[in-house]
């Protein structure tokens, strides 16, 4: 069960392919992209956790009453920080996601917001905390017309 | 290359924007939020059209931040959404190298970088360090 001092955690291969795929479709055409057998992952490659993380809503809980509606969301900011160089194909990290925190905001054109933000720590093989991802979410009050 | 705080980086465009660009950004990424390929939901949820995924200009910002430091040496990326951005617009990136500082015990060149519109407006403001 996942609770707001974070999931369980689960594991992210890096592959090769996948990564080829995100530089293409991020504009990249770098050799150290497409040509290195293990190559290092983009910046925003972490983005590709949606494919990992569980499908049973087992993610970070949301407080009570708050559910989240794709005609109402927008992406606020999303940050990545690595504690090195960035983990290549090859390697295997493991994520835990948490809510950070929630705050309701009144909008400027009245109505309120709810501001989410999201954390994300990803880990080695060894354990280590190579990387953090930290994504804040705003909610409108409805869907705007 | 040495950079100092205030150097003005290359200008790069991207663009014009195709809903297949959203749709293969979609597929690399994972994330099917159908206001970004569906027209109907879109409209729908009261916009014109779709729209492109903030982070498919979020890449292309990485991209042409590792063209100009090196892949292995991102060491923080983050984006700001500001402005919506719509199938055929052209983004324009500009970048400053904004300080020269350490993080975490290393020597890295903080820059800051914008995302423009062919209207003008704002689509996206970037940070990020690179190891130097």
């Amino acid at each position: 069960m996942g609770s707001d001092e974070g999931s369980g955690g689960y594991t992210m291969p890096l592959e090769r392919g996948k990564i080829r795929e995100f530089a293409a479709a991020t504009g990249s055409a770098s050799p150290a992209y497409v040509d290195d057998p293990a190559p290092p992952i983009p910046p925003t490659f972490l983005r590709t956790q949606i494919f990992w993380s569980p499908a049973d809503g087992s993610g970070p809980k949301l407080p009570d009453g708050l559910e989240l509606d794709v005609r109402r969301i927008l992406h606020g900011q999303q940050e990545y920080i690595f504690f090195g160089p960035p983990p290549r194909a090859g390697e295997e990290l493991t994520v835990t996601s948490r809510v950070e925190s929630v705050t309701e905001k009144q909008g400027r054109r009245g109505g309120t917001m709810t501001v989410i933000v999201f954390v994300d720590d990803f880990a080695n093989g060894e354990g280590a905390l190579v990387a953090q991802g930290r994504q804040t979410v705003i909610q409108t009050g409805r869907a705007p017309s | 290359m040495t950079y100092a705080s205030g150097d003005t980086l290359p200008e790069r465009a991207f663009g014009p924007i195709s809903r297949t660009d959203i749709v293969r950004y979609q597929g690399a990424s994972g994330d099917f939020n159908p206001i970004h390929h569906d027209e109907e939901f879109a409209r729908s949820a009261g916009f014109p059209t779709v729209f492109s995924v903030g982070m498919l200009q979020a890449g292309y910002v990485a991209t042409y931040l590792t063209d100009l430091f090196g892949p292995d040496n991102v060491r923080r990326f983050g984006v700001r959404f500001e402005e919506q951005v719509w199938p055929g617009d052209v983004l324009t990136v500009t970048g400053t190298v904004s300080d020269l500082t350490v993080e975490n015990g290393e020597k890295v060149i903080a820059i800051q970088v914008v995302a423009t519109r062919q209207t003008g407006g704002k689509a996206i403001t970037a940070w990020a360090s690179f190891a130097a």
